[in-house]
């Protein structure tokens, strides 16, 4: 079949089972927009390109698919790297195609020409600057296949215009030729037999539970590993909602915000079990004082995270799930009250708290209503800052995957348009954005997409007219000089809302969040909750820089 | 701190120098050497990266090596039996009185004269890193005018090789 490359990329997508790309369109581009007007993909049209990589982003967590975005040479590709960077961070598969001056005015500065595959190379998996249109099916076949394996990422090709316009014999590969690129997936059998002769002999075991569960889909297994051995888990907040979070042996997130109980059974284990995480600075405090006292095991599919920043006793590189079954087969069931009974001693002794009652609404309120709500049941997108931290520990996640928030990158403005990708992954779920109102207000123009693509997001912002970490760290750190944190002005986010066609609410106070946020939640269509909230809130407890995750303060 | 002397088997793609040398500034790691040339395969350059670090620089240098997919294949050779060569070139002022001296220097390090000028000598001597060196440290007195080295290659001695048919890369994968 001879078709132009572009026509052949749509192919390919249609190929790769792509049901909808996100996108925004330009003169670069404008070959593969021109063969997706045949196309039965679904094209989301965002409002700004950092909003598709978001969207693509979330689509991504909320589906376990590889997220598709499409975007222009020069700004438009420029645009998305906030969400190519956030997406590699988080180990998200994403494809993203951008348009490139055609290949005589590469390198001459041209008009929007920009070296967008050397730009991306330090946050994309891979990147592909296509020259040959003929080798376009082969670099798609790759790109899905580099994006989605292994530990996913991000995969860019970047496409100049007359490379897409060149007609091609098109055949889509069947198999992918990389011999630079094989992850392991089975663990090493004796390292396997070592990890379980070390779970046998522990006395005061801990599972310590990252985002690599939720990307293998490993949730069952971490689960019969904690009630086999008995053992508290933690999670990380990449982690959270790979294990249930009413479960007895849950001790909630550990690190910087991690509960105390967590945070002490870290800091007094003989063994730390990590599976799928990579002993992240939030997560272990000062680093020389991390599980002082423990074995190491660590399970990842990158073997560049395993003695990174820990040293390890038993390191094995595979997929956490399949290590998990291999590992299972090995266990025999232990019963050891005694560990377990100093851990929900510390859990009893040390719950979270949001402090005195002050007779305002306090945003931990709202998220504890909203867990209550939805019965810990909903798909919950966060933006970044205290809100984050405040659903990571008061929303009992019961879901595997119900989390999409930008953890490694701490990319604000992620939330709105990644609620927008999960929703449409997810048309049947109930999808709720909480989101501060300085977040919010960094892409909040994508209300218009969320409007024009008719999606029910439930968005909650816990409106505090400040940037409130910033001014948790200025009391803590600067004592209490607070600089360019105050908001003096916001647009009513309730005519806001109207401008757009959204119905909302304005909640103050307790009685009207018992009231109204049932109904809200359960309204049809897009709905904005604005809700004033005090601004004196901390999060806690918060462990101090270069202190040991067992000395949180509460401030 | 140890060197450490690595050939890395690399695809002849444009841009794979850039991704091994972004790899190596951004996460602080110091290349010492780098040379760069295709090998017996077209398809394929092999890079001689001289890097100095402890155990654990060493280790996650490597491993992050392994997840640039351009990298087929990684063989530290320091602890092994091999041979290594650097070439130099180096320009000597050098006025018509001093000029058998010099050609002496270069007569017992085994080097070249490659270009004579009125008040200036070109000499090419290639050699390991300390015959290099003290080659340069020689020459020194009668003023460089000019230096240029290749950076260090390296091969195994013997039968091995660290070339891709050994370990069976080239399979395919689903």
């Amino acid at each position: 079949m001879e078709i132009t490359a572009a026509e052949a990329l749509v192919k390919c997508l249609e190929k790769e089972q792509v049901e909808v790309v996100f996108g925004y369109p330009g003169g670069a581009i404008l070959p593969v927009y021109d063969a997706l007007y045949h196309s039965s993909i679904r094209h989301v049209l965002v409002r700004h390109e950092q909003g598709a990589a978001h969207a693509a982003d979330g689509y991504a967590r909320a589906t376990g698919r590889v997220g598709v975005c499409l975007a222009t040479s020069g700004p438009g590709a420029t645009n998305l790297i906030t969400g190519i960077a956030n997406a590699y961070m988080d180990s998200v598969p994403l494809v993203l195609i951008t348009g490139q001056v055609p290949t005589s005015q590469v390198g001459t500065d041209a008009f929007q020409e920009v070296d967008i595959t050397g730009i991306t190379m330090p946050i994309t998996k891979h990147n592909y600057l296509v020259k040959d249109a003929s080798q376009l099916p082969r670099i798609v076949k790759n790109a899905f296949h580099i994006a989605s394996t292994g530990r996913p990422g991000p995969v860019l090709i970047d496409l100049p215009k007359d490379v897409a316009q060149t007609v091609i014999k098109f055949q889509y590969p069947e198999t992918v030729q990389l011999r630079g690129y094989k992850p392991t997936y089975r663990g090493h059998r004796n390292q396997i037999a070592e990890a379980a002769r070390l779970i046998a002999r522990a006395e005061r075991p801990v599972i310590y539970a990252g985002g690599g569960i939720l990307n293998s889909n490993a949730s069952e297994e971490l689960l019969a590993l904690a009630e086999t051995i008995n053992a508290p888990v933690t999670n990380t907040f990449m982690g959270l909602s790979s294990f249930p979070g009413d479960h007895p042996l849950f001790l909630g997130m550990l690190g910087l915000h991690g509960t105390r109980a967590a945070n002490l059974a870290v800091t007094n284990c003989d063994l730390l079990i990590a599976l799928g995480a990579r002993f992240d600075d939030r997560v272990t405090g000062n680093i020389a004082q991390f599980a002082p006292q423990a074995g190491v095991i660590h399970v990842d599919i990158d073997p560049a995270e395993i003695g990174k920043n820990v040293p390890v006793h038993v390191p094995i590189v595979g997929d956490v799930k399949l290590v998990l079954q291999d590992l299972l087969a090995r266990l025999e069931k232990r019963i050891d009250n005694r560990w377990l009974e100093q851990v929900e001693a510390w859990k009893r002794q040390y719950p979270l708290s949001c402090g005195p009652d002050n007779g305002k609404l306090k945003p931990q309120y709202v998220v504890q209503k909203l867990h209550e709500i939805t019965g810990g049941e909903a798909m919950v997108a966060t933006d970044v800052g205290q809100h984050q931290m405040w659903v990571a520990q008061y929303y009992r996640f019961k879901r595997p995957g119900s989390l999409i928030s930008s953890g490694g990158l701490g990319a604000m403005g992620f939330g709105l348009p990644a609620a927008m990708g999960a929703q449409i992954g997810q048309p049947d779920r109930l999808v709720v954005l909480v989101v501060g109102d300085g977040g919010f207000q960094m892409t909040m123009q994508e209300l218009a997409t969320i409007v024009e693509q008719e999606l029910p997001i439930k968005i909650i912002i816990l409106n505090n007219f400040v940037l409130g970490m910033v001014r948790q760290l200025q009391q803590v750190y600067c004592e209490g000089r607070y600089m360019a944190v105050e908001f003096k002005f916001h647009p009513d986010f309730e005519t806001l809302a109207r401008a757009y066609g959204i119905r909302s609410y304005t909640l103050r106070t307790k009685e009207e969040v018992d009231k109204y946020l049932p109904e809200a939640l359960s309204a049809p269509g897009t709905v904005l909750v604005n809700c004033l909230v005090s601004a004196e809130e901390n999060v806690n407890p918060m462990v101090p820089a270069g202190k040991s995750i067992s000395e949180a303060i509460d401030c | 701190m140890m060197r450490h002397t690595l050939a890395v088997l690399v695809e002849n793609n444009p841009g794979v120098l850039a991704r091994v040398a972004g790899l190596f500034s951004r996460r602080g790691f110091n290349i010492d050497s780098l040379a760069v040339g295709r090998t017996e395969n077209p398809a394929v350059s092999r890079m001689t990266i001289v890097v100095e670090g402890d155990a654990r620089v060493l280790e996650q240098v490597t491993k992050q090596l392994h997840k640039l997919v351009d990298v087929i294949k990684i063989s530290d050779v320091t602890a092994e039996e091999y041979v290594d060569r650097e070439l130099v070139l180096i320009k000597v002022s050098v006025d018509p009185a001093h000029r058998g001296e010099v050609m002496q220097i270069a007569d017992i390090f085994r080097a070249r004269i490659v270009d004579l000028g009125r008040r200036t000598l070109t000499l090419e001597c290639t050699g390991n890193d300390g015959k290099i060196n003290a080659f340069e440290e020689s020459l020194r007195p009668y003023g460089i005018k000019e230096l240029v080295r290749t950076g260090k290659i390296a091969m195994l001695r013997g039968a091995r090789f660290t070339g891709l048919q050994d370990n069976g890369t080239k399979e395919e994968v689903q």
